[in-house]
């Protein structure tokens, strides 16, 4: 039997033997990722669908100067606080969203025909207050438009005179686009899945078997140190792509536990999307065994080794986390920049589009490359003396 | 067989080994014996291929380990100092990954396994996963898939180490059956007795050097002492890092 599969088949039985190796890789680096995202999702969907049905509840100063803009306003959802003394506190120790304050002027300008001026106190720093704030705003627009209509309408003018410009919006957003937006972190739960689903077994079969001392009497075997480690990448990559199928099934099923469906939205989690990550997926499960091993190698003991992987997990949050921050466009090179290229190709696949083959060859090709860049370096590490010497 | 000529080794400033010669033959036993720290598992490591020697050649049944390394690799048993289990194996799993590595065909590891479980003495714990052997225990299975392939030469880095007053009693009557076999066995130690009784040749390391390679007899005329222990301090300088 060649020696690379005698290797990776020990590898693999020795680690489904291995409790925590088997709970990483098959439980919580797979289920957590979805479960966390349920939880999140499901969160921020319910939150958003409360705060858009739910009356509008705001603290008002001077609510006797217009009654009948408050009474206009309770029409719209609109239900008025007590008053506060000091508006500013208010909102800066975020006792309320936002302060509506009436001055006492208010009736007379009204009556006058005047500009009647109201304020609104409200802190735009605080991104989670821009919905009440906004839908106050809305509602006192709805209020003057309707009033000043009114009041042309009395003159005998027409109320489209004060409108030369009719803005009529027209949102390209479906609801598959919409459902993309929200998730454009999912590509980061399935890096992480390949991470973690290795990541114990890349330890043990360097930094491990050193500190056991099993790497010395293992090269006293009449196998090249390539042919090993190809046996035991196989291993790490088995593991880390059952990982990531456990993953991508589990999300396949949860996708329906979130409550897309009330924000008019839709999520593209089918078995083909499915298929479709996990064929992008690969080269980035070649390219994560073969740095593992080789930040493993580098490492005198397993803790060390934990603590270098545990850093070099952060790596790949970047680029969801850039592309969230500032969206740009998915430019070409993109496809050719590993984790970039699964990062922009499952956040298309999931908002609805679809990649040309170029467009995956682009991200398979390279990301192969590349992956058997790293792989030879992590072969001349491990061939290298000292790799093998336990103390 | 095994040559060893002029062996060089250094580790940055530190030379380890210093001009190691010897020959170590078939049907006898060789003893490298020195204080801790003399050079001896420096040695060893490269008659493995562990390392690379920076100058001289190592000559395993006349094939250069600078050349061919699998190939003395095939022909060397090695119990490296290192001699870690894997510990979610069994020790027959544990030896049938090394035989599978060497290549020995299913049956004829099968059998070998099975003598070699019988004279080691290891049928009580075979099936037993690694985790929580005793030192004999894993010195006992290292040994095996050290010698799975029947391998005309035995390395042996300090096998008494750790080891009770039985188990080391049994260690050195198997080193004895090795030889009675033809084989070629070269193990080190530190302990002046153990070499003493042991062997058929007796190579002292001290500070990287041979200092002396000679039969046990030879090294009693040599020194002119008529206990091997006295004659081996007055080799060395000092009995320091030597145990009796």
């Amino acid at each position: 039997m060649n020696a690379s599969l005698v290797v990776l088949l020990k590898e693999v039985r020795e680690n489904l033997r291995d409790k925590r190796t088997l709970v990483n890789a098959l439980v919580t680096g797979p289920l957590l990722a979805p479960l966390m995202f349920i939880m999140i999702t499901n969160v921020v969907i319910s939150r958003q669908l409360n705060q858009a049905e739910a009356p509008l509840e705001l603290p008002v100063i001077g609510a006797s100067n217009a009654p009948n803009l408050l009474e206009a306003l309770r029409q719209q959802g609109f239900d008025p606080q007590p008053s506060v003394a000091d508006p500013i506190a208010a909102v800066r120790n975020r006792d309320a969203p936002a302060v509506l304050r009436i001055p006492g002027d208010f009736g007379k300008s009204w009556i006058k025909g005047d500009p009647a001026q109201v304020e609104v106190y409200y802190d735009s720093s605080r991104r989670d207050m821009q919905q009440p704030v906004n839908r106050l705003r809305n509602m006192l627009e709805r209020y003057s438009r309707l009033n000043g209509a009114m009041r042309l309408v009395a003159r005998g003018l027409s109320p489209a005179l004060a409108n030369p410009v009719l803005v009529d919006e027209r949102d390209q957003s479906t609801p598959r686009s919409r459902a993309g937006a929200l998730f454009s972190i999912l590509p980061y739960f399935f890096v992480l899945t390949v991470f973690i689903g290795g990541m114990y077994l890349a330890i043990d079969l360097t930094a491990g078997e050193r500190e056991r001392q099993s790497l010395e009497p293992l090269f006293a075997n009449p196998v090249p140190r390539w042919r090993i480690l190809l046996g035991k990448i196989g291993a790490i990559c088995l593991f880390s792509v059952s990982s990531l199928l456990i993953c991508v099934t589990a999300f396949t099923v949860a996708g329906h536990l979130i409550p897309t469906q009330k924000l008019g939205m839709d999520l593209g989690l089918g078995p083909a999307f499915a298929l479709e990550v996990v064929v992008l997926m690969l080269p980035l499960v070649l390219l994560v065994a073969a740095l593992q091993t080789l930040v493993a190698a580098f490492s005198k003991s397993y803790r060390e080794a934990q603590t270098y992987l545990g850093i070099l997990m952060i790596v790949p949050v970047l680029p969801s986390v850039l592309l969230s921050l500032m969206p740009v466009k998915t430019m070409p090179w993109m496809y050719a920049v590993p984790l970039l290229s699964q990062q922009v190709g499952i956040t298309e696949l999931l908002m609805g589009g679809s990649m040309t083959a170029a467009e995956v060859a682009t991200c398979l090709l390279c990301g192969f490359l590349i992956a058997a860049l790293t792989l030879a370096v992590t072969a001349r590490v491990y061939g290298s003396e000292r790799l093998a010497i336990s103390v | 067989m095994i040559q060893v000529e002029n062996l060089h080794k250094s580790f940055g400033k530190i030379r380890a080994v210093e001009g190691v010669s010897f020959t170590a033959r078939d049907g006898e036993i060789t003893g490298l014996l020195g204080p801790n720290g003399a050079g001896k598992t420096t040695t060893l490591r490269m008659l493995y291929t562990l390392m690379r020697p920076d100058a001289g050649r190592v000559l395993v049944d006349g094939i250069d380990s600078a050349a061919d390394p699998l190939a003395v690799r095939k022909r060397l048993g090695v119990l490296p100092d290192a001699r870690g289990l894997y510990k979610h194996l069994s020790a027959r799993e544990n030896i049938d990954y090394f035989a599978q590595l060497q290549g020995v065909p299913a049956d004829a590891a099968a059998q070998r396994r099975e003598a070699l479980i019988e004279v080691l003495e290891m049928r009580d714990f075979a099936d037993r996963h690694a985790e929580g052997y005793s030192q004999g225990q894993r010195v006992k299975t290292a040994i095996a898939r050290a010698l799975i392939h029947d391998p005309k030469n035995v390395l042996l880095d300090e096998p008494t180490n750790g080891l009770d007053v039985m188990a080391t009693r049994r260690m050195r009557q198997f080193m004895r059956d090795l030889r009675a076999e033809g084989r070629c066995v070269l193990f080190s130690s530190h302990i002046m007795q153990e070499v003493a009784q042991l062997c058929d040749r007796i190579v002292v390391i001290a500070r990287g050097r041979v200092v002396a390679d000679e039969s046990p007899e030879a090294l009693r005329l040599q020194t002119g002492e008529s206990n091997l222990e006295e004659a081996f301090v007055k080799i060395i300088g000092s009995g320091e890092g030597l145990a009796a």
